[in-house]
């Protein structure tokens, strides 16, 4: 199964593209915290593929956060290779992540990380202040449906709110790719529900190749393809023949 | 970059109570500076317009009395602009309203037109009528002191006959900035001398010096250096009797004057860096820290794309934001302080001009120094928040590795409850930050203490001179010198308990190339009246032979116990003796030199000559001997102790206490700016766990306990560290400030040290309650739900 779905990247199905975004080659990451060392990734391979919905799975410290935060260009593995397209991420300087981060990458974080002095629509101007070809900021609000908060400080805001901005915010660059790290960790179950409803709106609409990383196995039933992992290594990838709709979704 | 700069502004607003307070530290440092060296620079500048002005002379020489051709072939003398001969007199005078008899100078001005040189600026009144000699115009310090105006009368004896005065003007000088009377006082007794100026016509009949002169200055070629001319014109006034020619260097309200800008100077330099060096020790902390809370933010920027340049750039500038805010207040501060400051000096040395000058290279290096060190805070921290990857930066800082501190391992915390066992672990598991924290509060318990000191060191010495040194209540100064019997006349004068003789002879004393010109005072060794002390107050006796120096003259001579110095004597037949000299006495004041009085009456070949007295006098009858002593022709001056003292601490308190006001309100700003910023900055690291704390029971009160507690401590641990800074601080300005004239000693009073620590407590305790009504304000599920 594993070994089928890297082999026929021409069958990734969804959204269509069928060229690898990501490459990822032996990857290992190994933090030092104090007097402990924590292997967080070892050995990890796999590949993204355009347009796709990836779901990342596993419980909390199975490396999923780790792995995405290398793919975003936020930290860099201690051993193997990760590519984006034809540019080796690992061996890039910091200048040329920063650049990476700024024209082809949208995060969205668990606990959102919306900068607290800043209104919502000028969360999203932040990004779009420094982004090549940015949608308006005030569309990228209306996509998530926040047309009528976007004067809202972050403490202002729902959870649910703000955690659309924090879409808002990943995507008004349009983004290559947008990773999402425990996106509905932090929100109810109705609330989550509508925020992966825009996630996936997202991907559809703009083609936008997007992974999410959950501990959530719920979730993995809107995915193209799921790839679970569990102490550091992928145990299972998977495709889903049919996907559910996020507002099908239930836990 | 929108956006960003909205956070900027954002942030600004929202932090701008310890913002403000890091403004407010900025601008004390920025405004002492400013104040300090404008004031010094604008001194300066009017002392050398004021001189220029008014044709201060660059020569002085006094002769017994010389015809005036000879005034006419000193002109000839290469390098000398212009000369200007006078007659100088000092007369006994008779005082309206002043028991004791006062000395006044009596200084011609030529009858047909102004002075060549050391012109005089005319106050009030009028110039005198050409040749009467009944009319005088009074220098203003003189008529101030004794409320004299134009109008006004006063007794003097001219050539032992007493004769009425009348006073048309009041004038200044800058030849009498200070009014010394040159009789070893070391301040001016502005009610007991005097300086008057009176027609050169009238003046020549009054003392037979018609076509004559006693006393000449000169006015040199700019750039000339006055030592050729000066051994040319001694060479042409020996023998006139002239003790030799000085310049401005030995001229005493000249020298006195620069050696109060030169401590001015030290004072305007040292403090201000010291002021300036703790404000940016004391932003950089507190910017670090402010900075060092925003590394979630700081990654999140990173993740979106943003470079280290500009998250630099974005922090640079919230730190940019409190500096020049600071800054443009205390450059505003500083300049009105400056100028305020600079009337009150040009007021108290009665310089009838008024320069303030603030130059754009004073403010700049305040900004610079202030903005460069808060600045240089802000940019450390934004380094270490933007060098770790985004991703661990998101994560809340590691909590630090757990060990048993010190404290703990000697098993101290058995005997301590929960709170304090946190508080103690809370200090031992960041040292490093613990002590910053300590140093930044200990500096301003320094600086509270260097505000003060030099009124400290002042009273010292005030005390030390005149409860140890001097303890007579009169000196009396002959005309000439006297048999020593003249010291038993005075004791049947009225109220005299005591009288003590004393020598003064004029001397040059030389040693290798060195010279100085003194008074050698020859004092009986037994002396009560007048006492040989040490700067720790110990009491010398005078040996039979040999001089004693100050460890000041010492110094500038070069000499060390053993050695011998040449003395060439300036009056009687003006011979040059060798000197043995047998010990040093380290005085604050002066630079004196002592003898035995009965091995000086060898030295100089007489017997039992004395120049003087000091009394011992009964208060009651005191009216009476001044009385007395005004109608006695053989008394040149008299100095009353009670009068000096006065003078004293006036001269010093006037112009101490407003820059040691200025600078306790500066130090006490610094030190609450930096007190507030530690305490709200460590609420702000560490109200998430405080919140958790509250969260498992624990009280309000309990919780404050913990996070007071530790700035507590922190300040308990700071305030001997500030003392000991504090008194290297005041050490440094000590050796900064002393001159040839005194030595400031590095003596700090208890109540100082008291008062620092009090002020300090206090701007803790202050903080303390602020800080503690964020505390109780804590919403504890906001602070809990955002983050694990």
């Amino acid at each position: 199964m594993d070994d089928h779905a890297r082999a026929n990247p021409a069958n990734t199905g969804a959204g269509g593209g069928d060229a690898v975004v990501f490459r990822v080659r032996n990857v290992s990451k190994i933090y030092t915290m104090g007097e402990v060392e924590v292997r967080a990734l070892n050995d990890v391979s796999l590949e993204l593929y355009n347009g796709e919905l990836l779901v990342l799975l596993g419980a909390s410290g199975s490396g999923k956060s780790t792995l995405l935060n290398i793919l975003g260009g936020l930290d860099l593995p201690t051993s193997g290779h990760v590519t984006f397209r034809d540019q080796d991420l690992t061996a890039a300087t910091e200048q040329q992540l920063t650049r990476y981060r700024r024209d082809a990458v949208g995060f969205v974080f668990q606990f959102y990380n919306l900068i607290p002095s800043l209104t919502a629509l000028e969360n999203v101007q932040l990004v779009t202040d420094v982004a090549v070809k940015p949608m308006p900021a005030s569309e990228a609000l209306a996509m998530v449906g926040l047309t009528e908060r976007v004067g809202h400080f972050p403490a202002q805001l729902s959870g649910g709110e703000q955690q659309r901005v924090a879409i808002a915010r990943a995507i008004a660059k349009r983004p290559d790719v947008l990773l999402c790290d425990e996106p509905t960790g932090a929100l109810d179950f109705t609330t989550g529900k509508m925020v992966l409803d825009v996630i996936d709106r997202v991907n559809r609409e703009l083609g936008t190749t997007t992974a999410i990383i959950t501990h959530n196995a719920a979730i993995a039933a809107m995915a193209d393809r799921v790839i679970r992992m569990s102490s550091g290594q992928v145990v299972e990838t998977r495709r889903n023949e049919v996907k559910s709709a996020p507002e099908d979704l239930s836990w | 970059m929108k956006a960003l700069h909205r956070k900027l502004f954002r942030d600004v607003v929202h932090m701008r109570g310890q913002l403000f307070a890091v403004a407010l530290v900025v601008m004390c440092g920025v405004a002492t500076f400013v104040t300090m060296v404008s004031v010094y620079q604008s001194l300066l500048a009017t002392r050398a317009a004021y001189y220029q002005r008014y044709r201060f002379s660059d020569l002085f020489a006094s002769v017994k009395r010389a015809p005036e051709s000879v005034a006419r072939e000193v002109e000839t003398i290469p390098g000398v602009a212009s000369v200007q001969s006078r007659i100088v007199m000092d007369v006994t005078l008779d005082v309206p309203g002043l028991g004791e008899p006062a000395t006044g100078r009596l200084i011609s001005l030529p009858d047909d037109r102004e002075p060549l040189l050391n012109d005089i600026y005319l106050r009030r009144g009028a110039r005198f009528d050409p040749g009467r000699s009944d009319q005088v115009i009074v220098s203003e310090a003189f008529a101030l002191a004794n409320r004299l105006s134009p109008g006004d009368s006063l007794g003097a004896i001219l050539n032992g006959h007493l004769r009425r005065l009348r006073i048309v003007g009041v004038a200044l000088s800058p030849e009498y900035v200070y009014e010394f009377s040159g009789r070893g006082s070391l301040f001016p007794d502005n009610r007991r001398f005097g300086i008057m100026w009176m027609s050169r016509d009238a003046m020549s009949a009054m003392f037979d010096m018609k076509g004559a002169f006693n006393d000449i200055c000169l006015g040199l070629v700019p750039g000339v250096s006055g030592r050729g001319v000066m051994d040319r014109l001694n060479h042409m006034l020996d023998r006139y009797g002239s003790p030799g020619a000085y310049d401005r260097n030995d001229q005493m309200s000249a020298r006195f004057l620069a050696d109060e800008l030169s401590q001015l100077r030290s004072s305007a330099v040292t403090v201000p860096v010291i002021f300036l060096g703790v404000a940016a020790f004391l932003l950089n902390i507190v910017l670090a820290r402010l900075v060092g809370m925003q590394r979630d933010q700081i990654a999140v920027l990173k993740a979106f794309g943003y470079g280290d340049r500009a998250v630099g750039l974005h922090y640079f500038e919230f730190a940019l934001f409190a500096v020049l805010v600071g800054a443009a207040l205390g450059t505003g501060l500083g300049m009105w302080l400056g100028l305020g400051l600079t009337k009150i000096y040009t007021n108290y040395y009665r310089f009838p001009i008024l320069t303030y000058v603030a130059g754009p290279d004073v403010i700049a290096w305040a900004i610079i120094i202030a903005g460069g060190a808060a600045l240089l805070g802000a940019l450390s921290a934004v380094r270490r928040a933007v060098k770790l990857p985004p991703a661990e930066a998101m994560r809340p800082a590691l909590p630090q590795r757990f060990t048993a501190g010190p404290v703990e391992r000697l098993g101290l915390t058995r005997f301590m409850g929960a709170n304090t066992r946190m508080v103690v672990r809370s200090l031992e598991r960041n040292p490093l930050k613990a002590f910053l924290s300590i140093l930044g509060i200990a500096l301003s318990v320094a600086i509270l203490i260097t505000g003060s000191f030099s009124y400290d060191a002042i009273t010292y010495m005030n005390d030390l001179q005149f409860q140890t040194i001097e303890r007579e209540d009169v000196t009396v100064v002959f005309n000439s010198g006297l048999s020593a019997s003249a010291a038993y006349d005075l004791l049947n004068l009225p109220g005299v308990i005591r009288a003590e003789p004393f020598r003064s002879v004029p001397v040059k004393m030389r040693a290798m190339n060195h010279m100085r010109q003194l008074a050698l005072q020859g004092l009986p060794s037994r002396s009560d009246l007048r006492r040989i002390v040490d700067s720790d107050r110990r009491r010398r006796m005078l040996p039979s032979e040999g001089v004693v120096l100050t460890t000041n003259l010492a110094q500038l001579l070069g000499v060390r116990v053993g050695d011998s110095v040449a003395v060439e004597v300036l009056e009687g037949d003006r011979s040059t003796r060798r000197l043995i000299v047998t010990g040093t006495v380290d005085e604050l004041l002066g630079t004196s030199a002592y003898m035995e009085i009965t091995a000086l009456n060898r030295l100089m070949r007489e017997q039992g000559t004395i120049s003087g007295a000091y009394l011992a006098v009964d208060g009651k009858q005191a009216p009476e001997l001044y009385e007395k002593l005004k109608r006695t022709p053989a008394v040149a001056g008299v100095a009353v102790r009670r009068a000096s003292l006065e003078s004293f601490e006036k001269t010093i308190a006037e112009s101490q206490n407003i820059t040691r006001f200025a600078i306790v309100i500066f130090a006490g700003v610094i030190a609450f700016g930096v007190v507030y910023n530690s305490a709200r900055i460590s609420l702000s690291e560490r109200g998430r766990e405080m919140a958790s704390l509250r969260v498992l029971g624990f009280s309000k009160g309990e919780v404050a306990l913990m996070l007071l507690g530790e700035q507590a401590i922190l300040t308990v641990l700071a305030i001997p560290l500030g003392f000991g800074l504090g008194y290297l601080f005041s050490a440094s300005i000590s050796a900064a400030a002393s001159s040839d004239l005194y030595r400031i000693p590095a003596v700090i009073a208890a109540a100082t040290y008291a008062r620092a620590a009090i002020m300090v407590v206090v701007a803790s305790l202050f903080s303390a309650l602020l800080v503690r009504r964020r505390l109780y304000r804590l919403d504890l599920v906001d602070v809990l739900k955002t983050r694990e």
